[in-house]
């Protein structure tokens, strides 16, 4: 039962990483593409959920939307609240990587050549993401630690499973033991595989990165 | 049934000022606890070190909730009986202090190396180091993540209203029950979490700025 409990936790932070990161690569280039207007409503977006408790978007949503017809179950709303907030976060953390980017680069990338989408592709996105990635991880630990705040919607994630178990067996402090552990074990193991991807997925550009950090220049 | 009123609406607005005084609470608490930790981890004692280093890692890496659930239900399954409020700043002061002792010992660690070599030469003792020469400096760097982790801290206090403990998000949920009009309850209770943190949010930012204006100097 606690396994499901991990599955559960391990399952909805995957996705809702995956989901908010699309959608938070998305409002960043709506943001810098799409004129002003769609900039401010992004940016109070970003602020409107940067400076709420996310219990409350939750609640929001699961107790909240009903009212406008449109109703959900504790899993999908948790997914839904999950994404929209870490979409908020990371949405405020590319933007400092794509700031981070000079305009120097792109005109140097377009004068040897390179198509528009290649220009996106290995002169801003790539060092951008390569350069937020340690803030993004932390980002996506945050955010697998607050779906413990699920159970609060009767999801059975771990912290969900702690509680069901706990009433059946009245041992709330081995529960609770057992529990933390796992949440250890499981935010150390995602720390870890974090680290290794990003060395993956940004090799030529991490060293770089590395670079100009040990020199100050990038924030 | 009841409507969503003024009563209501009064009865939310006063449990803010539970959450803002569990915030005090837990970052006075939390700041002391976490002052320690960031000079342990700082220490030139290893052991010192890696007992801090591991305190810092493992609360950063366990939700708040568990701290909480351990608090409250599990030291009185132990016999230990803490009253809500207690077991809730004292889960509070507990996660602050990790991240505060992170947060203030890179502020400590980005005052230059060669202000604790000029210290040293004058013949201070590391306490006269600390007091009169990095301290003052570290303060500083630290004022703008400081600020913007109490943000996070606000919006945090939130979960305690699991142990029954009647802050802002636990009067709104009371007043849910009652009237069932959780789409303008819950747009009243954010819009008081968003009254504290925006704020602080910007005043973080606006320290960020004045603080690189005058680095680059």
């Amino acid at each position: 039962m606690i396994l499901n409990g991990v599955w559960l936790t391990i399952v909805l932070s995957f996705v809702a990483i995956a989901l908010g990161l699309v959608l938070a690569t998305a409002l960043t280039a709506l943001r810098s593409l799409a004129g002003a207007w769609a900039g401010y409503i992004v940016d109070a977006y970003v602020e409107l959920m940067r400076n709420t408790p996310f219990l409350v978007q939750l609640f929001m949503i699961f107790f909240g939307l009903p009212q406008i017809g449109i109703r959900l179950n504790g899993l999908e709303a948790s997914l839904l609240a999950m994404t929209l907030n870490l979409a908020a976060y990371a949405t405020e953390i590319i933007r400092a990587g794509v700031d981070s980017i000079h305009k120097s680069q792109i005109e140097a990338g377009l004068a040897l050549a390179m198509t528009r989408w290649q220009v996106l592709k290995h002169v801003v996105l790539q060092p951008a993401f390569a350069r937020v990635w340690p803030a993004l991880s932390s980002q996506f630990v945050l955010m697998m630690l607050a779906s413990s705040i699920c159970s609060f919607v009767s999801v059975q994630e771990l912290s969900g499973t702690a509680a069901i178990i706990e009433q059946d067996t009245f041992r709330s402090f081995e529960t609770y033991i057992v529990v933390t552990v796992l949440y250890l074990v499981m935010a150390l193991s995602f720390k870890l595989f974090l680290n290794w991807l990003g060395r993956k997925l940004f090799p030529q550009v991490s060293g770089l990165a590395r670079l100009t950090e040990a020199h100050g220049e990038a924030a | 049934m009841q409507t969503f009123g003024w009563p209501e609406a009064l009865f939310i607005l006063r449990s803010a000022g539970w959450t803002l005084a569990l915030t005090a609470i837990a970052f006075f608490i939390g700041s002391i606890i976490g002052g320690a930790f960031a000079i342990m981890r700082l220490s030139r004692l290893r052991w010192l070190r890696r007992f801090a280093s591991g305190y810092i890692l493992v609360i950063q890496s366990i939700p708040v909730l568990m701290v909480l659930f351990m608090s409250y239900y599990g030291l009185s399954a132990l016999g230990i009986e803490l009253p809500p409020f207690l077991a809730a700043s004292a889960s509070l002061s507990i996660y602050v202090s990790a991240y505060l002792a992170e947060i203030w010992r890179g502020s400590i660690e980005s005052v230059p190396r060669q202000q604790w070599e000029g210290s040293a030469s004058l013949a201070h003792t590391t306490a006269q180091t600390y007091r009169h020469v990095i301290l003052p400096q570290a303060v500083r760097i630290s004022l703008p993540p400081t600020v913007g982790f109490l943000v996070q801290l606000v919006k945090n206090t939130s979960i305690v209203q699991v142990v029954g403990f009647v802050d802002l998000m636990r009067a709104g949920m009371l007043v849910n029950n009652a009237t069932y009009q959780a789409f303008q309850i819950f747009t009243l209770v954010g819009a008081i979490y968003f009254a504290i943190c925006f704020p602080l949010s910007r005043l973080s930012r606006h320290l960020e700025k004045v603080m690189n204006a005058s680095r680059s100097h």
